[in-house]
């Protein structure tokens, strides 16, 4: 079910099959192009492929933007292991919300990526990992797959050429934290979920310690239409240094909000503006996250004149993320935003290690204060500090998911903690001069 | 302990998803299938889970109380979750919420005495574009302001 209308302003390249009758179903997706890209790989060599993957400028959409096809040429050609293909859909950073708009319209799409992943560097099984909430998207697959064994795509000798592929989903159980590749392997194989020391990585060992690749589903999802395309064609969807199209979540204070399928590179002003019907109440927009909310956050006036793309991102001090636009309009109380924020990463830390668990655990209660306009200007800058101190010194990214949106809130929207501290002052009995303080 | 004989073939059917040696695998699937049946991981169940994928108890205890879906008390028939994380909370996410807690008369985790509704707030779920939402057990409703939430309980409420 689709439950934003399509905008003629996407290129619909991964969501072309939306809208169709059954589009879950394997003979609508036989009866518009499906699995032949498929077949194409099974006439390719490994290195084709993956040179094609490469060509395509295809980015990870997981979150972090690494190169698909060099992570891919990462695996090693000869290992007496098997090798493993992992999907990662266990969408949870805040803001996101595309995973399951493509599981649930086009499955298909999604165990054709897998297909030729496998083919790309010789692996015969996979596992796709969904977060437990999304149960209805483990039985629509669970479908997707026994068609696609019924007609032969999976299984011991795929189409009668020898090829052999097992495809299985495996549900979480409710934890972020499990979205990160390393502690996704760990719940994979019964295990709390904690994060990995890195190196090595998934392409050497990963999955019971085997060669493994681990993309986001929109990953996996973009690989048919780049082989259908060839590489350098899907590459010019995009803009240089990204290829194709995106999923993009527009969420929060638009008009039209929904997932849209984006060109790379697609401009904001258009984005908010035309596509998203403008801010909700012809207002001003006074915050922009541009991929879920572990982003540094920009300004309005810092966001209008970017592009959706992973260069013009980071020039602007943020990263394209996972897709997740968070837009905020001129009456968003920006403190209680950043307690929103972080009351998230608190809860969602694995505890494991001290800067992120102590940190995150700190720093809320600061916001939890500060945003009921008790504390000092001091207790401002410990915000700040205790984010800076967060940043790059844990064992895995998600102390720097909490990190950078707090210290982006607290450098730039700092005049909104001052106020409320202002205001509180003025509110109280006798107008205490030295700012109420609770230790 | 045993299960309805649908359950007892997702089971197989889960145990034979992963590699000979690798069982463990089967260890969360195991523990939130069972407890859609069972209500929650009860003391014999833990038991059971670690008897049929052969590790000892403490490991599946491990587990459970590492995942925020795995539950050791039994939430309510119909487990009502608010989502209040960032983008349902520009679309008054927290307003939904203080308005749930007021219609079912229940704070954070709690269950009805009749044990058929349960209330919880959640981080984001996946349905951000169609904000605010809420997941009744494993089904999604978007967009859902206090009258629509209204007509969700009490359709949950008329007998069946
Ligand atoms: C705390 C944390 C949570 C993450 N959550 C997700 C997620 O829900 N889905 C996802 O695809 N990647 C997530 N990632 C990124 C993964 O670690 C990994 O980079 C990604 O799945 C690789 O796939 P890609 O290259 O196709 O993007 C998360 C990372 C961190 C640090
Ligand atoms: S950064 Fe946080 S989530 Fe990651 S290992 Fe440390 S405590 Fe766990
Ligand atoms: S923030 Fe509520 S569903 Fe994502």
């Amino acid at each position: 079910m689709l439950f934003n209308e399509p905008s003629p302003l996407e290129v619909k390249v991964l969501t072309k099959r939306f809208g169709l009758p059954n589009s879950a179903s394997i003979d609508t997706y036989l009866a518009n192009g499906g699995y032949k890209s498929f077949e194409k790989s099974l006439e390719m060599t490994q290195e084709q492929i993956i040179q094609e993957v490469k060509d395509s400028n295809l980015r990870g959409r997981g979150g972090a933007g690494f190169p698909t096809g060099m992570k891919w040429g990462f695996l090693p050609r000869q290992s007496p292991k098997p090798k493993y293909i992992v999907v990662n859909s266990d969408e949870s950073e805040p803001g996101t919300c595309k995973d399951r708009v493509l599981i649930e319209n086009d499955p298909h799409l999604l165990i054709e990526g897998v297909l030729i992943a496998g083919q790309a560097v010789g692996a015969k099984a996979g596992y796709i990992y969904v977060r437990g909430e999304y149960r209805y998207l483990i039985d629509i697959l669970d479908k997707a797959i026994d068609e696609a064994y019924a007609r032969g795509y999976l299984g011991k000798n795929i189409l009668g050429r020898g090829v052999e592929f097992e495809l299985y989903t495996h549900t979480g159980a409710g934890a972020y934290e499990c979205g990160e590749e390393s502690a996704l392997l760990e719940s994979l194989e019964g295990n709390r979920g904690q994060p990995r020391i890195r190196p090595p990585f998934p392409a050497v060992a990963g999955l019971y310690a085997c060669p493994t690749v681990l993309n986001n589903v929109e990953t996996f999802a973009s690989v048919p239409s780049i082989l259908e395309m060839g590489g350098k064609a899907w590459a010019d969807l995009g803009v240089p240094k990204a290829g194709g199209t995106k999923l993009t979540c527009l969420t929060g204070h638009v008009n039209k909000t929904g997932v849209y399928e984006l060109p790379l590179g697609f401009p904001v002003e258009k984005m908010i503006n035309e596509l998203g019907g403008g801010i909700r109440g012809g207002k001003k927009m006074k915050a922009f996250i541009p991929g879920g909310s572990s982003c540094p956050v920009l300004t309005g006036d810092e966001a209008w004149p970017l592009t959706m793309d992973y260069d013009s991102m980071a020039k602007a001090g943020t990263m394209l993320g996972s897709g997740g636009v968070i837009i905020m309009d001129e009456d968003t109380d920006m403190v209680k935003a950043a307690l929103r924020i972080m009351h998230f990463y608190q809860h969602e830390s694995c505890g494991w290690c001290i800067p992120c668990r102590e940190g995150t655990t700190w720093i809320k209660k600061l916001l939890t204060r500060l945003n009921q306009g008790v504390g000092t200007e001091k207790d401002i800058d410990l915000v700040g500090d205790l984010s800076a101190n967060m940043l790059g010194r844990t064992f895995c990214p998600l102390g720097d998911a909490a990190a950078m949106p707090t210290a982006s809130i607290v450098k730039k929207f700092r005049h909104e903690f001052e106020a409320k501290l202002q205001k509180a002052q003025i509110s109280m009995a006798g107008a205490a001069k030295n700012p109420f303080v609770i230790v | 302990m045993t299960f309805s004989p649908q359950l007892e073939a997702k089971l197989e059917k889960l145990l034979n998803s992963y590699p000979a040696g690798r069982k463990k695998s089967a260890l969360i699937p195991m523990l939130m299938f069972t407890q859609d049946e069972v209500g929650s991981i009860t003391p014999e169940l833990v038991q059971e889970v670690a008897k049929r994928i052969g590790i000892p108890p403490v490991q599946v205890d491990e587990v459970v109380t590492y995942y925020s879906m795995l539950h050791k008390k039994p939430m309510g028939k119909y487990h009502v979750q608010v989502c209040t994380n960032i983008s349902c909370l520009l679309w008054d996410g927290d307003q939904l919420w203080e308005h749930a807690c007021k219609k079912l008369g229940l704070g954070h985790k709690e269950v009805s005495a009749d044990g058929q509704i349960s209330l919880e707030e959640v981080e984001c779920m996946g349905a951000c574009s169609w904000a605010p939402a809420v997941q009744v057990n494993y089904d999604f409703h978007h967009r859902v302001t206090k009258e629509k939430f209204d007509q969700i309980i009490d359709s949950l409420k008329k007998p069946q």
